[in-house]
């Protein structure tokens, strides 16, 4: 079931002059995970709870399956919310968490009880039912949060930073975990997060959003390889910035990924040619970071593979050619 | 470095560890003077009041309990401690609520009325009720036209102990309240329960410890108040005279048996109220242990090890991928 959103606009107590949803209109696809992506304070948790009903918008509606739910309550819009601290019912086991919504919905103990278990074993937690959240690792807090929240078979499923209060290792281990239990499920999801990684992995449609605003919409490579403005450049894949001036005067920035920088040792003499030097070098498992400063007197970092680099003998302290495979560019509108 | 592992691990049971624990001679003073001070400041008054109490033997402490002034003394501070304390704890629930889960305007001014009962004298918070219901009061001259009797009765006891204890329960909820955030009312919204399920089932039970804990420093401080209804009681014996009351009475008549048996009494009833804390948070501490130990035993029973999945989630970290170094 579709989410759609137009137009909406929310902005908090004394700052009403910063919206921090300032218009914002999109939608997610059915049976799809739609990533919401930007830094922190581009308005996406706060979107998230007004599709939720957590907030009430200024002005603008939300949909959800067609139907307009914007001034629904919560309580009867059927979305299922898994909040960053997983917000378990610390005095409930494990069993009474996932059975609450089916509880207040006046269903039978005997349904709630089978109901339990099936979610139990989808999430790879037989067993645990009389657990209390305190008795969990995070990681197993987090599949019961996502356990609860599916329990009363939701419209939407809604994860706020799903994984932001786990550590390295267990977040990458549930973010392909998540992806496998989407394609048994499929849910209609909404996922927040400021991890484009995490986005790009996880989400088959990616919002983009800066400063309360979309900056740009659609599946995820598209964002990557063509990228409408310099800020979704400079977001997806930590490009390199260079400006420079047009003819006409006005300020062009070129975004190179640090994939797309190819280095070469030059075979010839090099007095006459102008080259690049290898200022830091950093081995990152199978990848290899690399600073080189540019005849400009400009940084620009660089990644190759680890077998690249032992190919090309290049080490700190070389002076080296550089060549680029692919960049963009932006002009600005305005002239200064 | 092994050595230091094999130290915190040996030690990671009960028994401190030696790398993390302070010397043995600075836990001894501290434990000391901790105890020294507790001695004298509590142990000390509370042994001399009982001492004292018995000191001519059990009848002389009997007869000074068992008169009917004293009676009617404990009978009174029962029924006052009985009515502001569920009061406090109503509305003391509901003010930390509402502090704690919107933001209206006046909200600082409110939580600042909230502490106010606190900060000013007892004594002047009996006056207050003088100077508004007494006979030369605000209501002094409606009241009496509708002859209902507030101050030197019954009611102005109960209304200025209220007014005294308000802040125990609000206090400690509301800040059980904050610590713990909205995060699992709000979750409890979304998957459809009202407002009144969220209170029953949610809030109440995630702030019962320190509800609990406000209504009994709340008893406590009701039943021993002195000031504020000092000021209103008028000190009619076998009418309008509490227990605190009582016991200043009998010692301004040199009767200190009295006085210490009646004192004794009210310690007593101290203890009492925190004997049943402590005993609630024994059996809490029993039940959560049972669940555990049940919890446990469950999962094993119902999913032997070797068919568990060999998931990468499971409990048991798994070793960590080599990052090449």
């Amino acid at each position: 079931m579709s989410v759609e959103a137009t137009h909406l606009v929310k902005s908090f107590g004394a700052r009403a002059d910063v919206a921090a949803v300032g218009g914002v209109s999109f939608s997610a696809p059915e049976g799809k995970v739609t990533a919401l992506l930007g830094p922190s304070g581009s308005g996406k948790s706060t979107l998230l709870r007004l599709i939720a009903g957590l907030e009430e918008p200024d002005s603008g509606t939300i949909r959800i399956a067609g139907g307009d739910v914007t001034s629904v309550p919560v309580r009867r819009r059927e979305v299922g919310f898994v909040f960053q601290s997983y917000a378990l019912f610390r005095h409930m086991t494990v069993r009474d968490n996932i059975a609450f919504g089916m509880e207040i919905r006046k269903a039978s103990k005997a349904a709630a009880d089978a109901r339990v278990r099936e979610l139990l074993s989808l999430i790879q937690l037989e067993g645990y039912e009389n657990r209390f959240p305190a008795q969990l690792s995070g990681g197993q807090r987090q599949r019961i949060a996502l356990a609860r929240a599916l329990a009363t078979e939701p419209k939407v499923l809604l994860l706020d930073e799903p994984f932001g209060a786990l550590d390295a290792q267990v977040r990458i281990e549930l973010r392909e975990w998540l992806s496998r239990f989407h394609e048994k499920t499929r849910v209609t999801t909404l996922l927040v997060t400021h991890d484009q990684e995490e986005a790009l992995e996880l989400s088959q449609h990616v919002v983009l959003l800066n400063g309360g605003l979309v900056a740009q919409a659609g599946a995820p490579h598209e964002l990557y390889d063509h990228p409408a403005s310099p800020f979704v450049a400079s977001f997806l894949g930590g490009a390199n910035v260079m400006r420079s001036r047009a003819q006409d005067g006005r300020e062009v920035s070129t975004f190179v990924r640090p994939h797309d920088v190819r280095l070469a040792k030059p075979q010839t003499d090099t007095s006459s040619l102008e080259l690049a030097t290898v200022e830091r070098l950093a081995r990152i498992g199978g990848n290899v970071k690399l600073t080189v400063t540019l005849p400009s007197g400009e940084p620009m970092s660089v990644q190759v593979s680890k077998l690249e680099l032992d190919q090309l003998g290049i080490s700190l302290g070389d002076r080296v050619m550089v060549d680029v495979t692919s960049a963009q560019v932006f002009v600005d509108d305005y002239a200064i | 470095m092994s050595g230091i592992i094999a130290t915190v691990q040996a030690g990671s049971g009960r028994r401190h560890s030696e790398v993390a624990a302070e010397a043995p001679w600075v836990r001894a003073t501290l434990i000391g003077v901790a105890a020294l001070f507790l001695g004298i400041t509590v142990l000390l008054p509370v042994s001399v009041v009982f001492a004292s109490a018995f000191s001519k033997g059990f009848t002389p402490f009997w007869a000074a309990v068992s008169q009917p002034e004293t009676l009617s003394a404990i009978q009174l501070t029962l029924l006052t401690a009985g009515i502001a304390v569920p009061l406090n704890a109503v509305f003391g629930v509901a003010a930390a609520w509402l502090v704690s889960r919107y933001d209206f305007w006046g909200k600082s001014a409110l939580v600042t009325l909230i502490d106010l009962p606190f900060s000013v004298s007892p004594v002047i918070s009996g006056l207050i009720f003088v100077l508004l219901f007494g006979a030369q009061g605000l209501f002094g001259p409606w009241l009496s036209e509708h002859d209902v009797k507030i101050v030197f009765a019954v009611p102005g006891i109960v209304i200025a102990t209220t007014f005294v204890t308000f802040p125990l329960v609000a206090r400690e909820v509301l800040a059980v309240m904050q610590a713990q955030g909205s995060d699992e009312e709000e979750a409890a919204l979304t998957m459809g329960a009202s407002g009144f399920q969220i209170l029953t089932r949610i809030t109440l039970p995630k702030v019962r410890w320190g509800a609990i804990y406000g209504v009994i420093l709340c008893n406590a401080r009701a039943m021993g108040e002195f000031g504020a209804v000092s000021v209103v009681s008028g000190h009619i014996r076998g009418q309008t005279n509490t227990l605190p009351l009582h016991v200043e009475i009998l010692y301004n008549e040199y009767n200190f048996v009295g006085a210490f048996a009646v004192a004794a009494l009210l310690a007593s009833l101290a203890l009492v109220t925190l004997l049943v804390k402590k005993s609630i948070e024994l059996n809490a501490a029993l039940k959560a242990r049972r669940l555990a130990q049940r919890a446990d035993h469950d999962r094993r029973s119902l999913v032997p090890s070797s068919l568990r999945p060999a998931n990468a989630l499971h409990p048991s970290p798994a070793p960590a991928p080599n990052t090449g170094h």
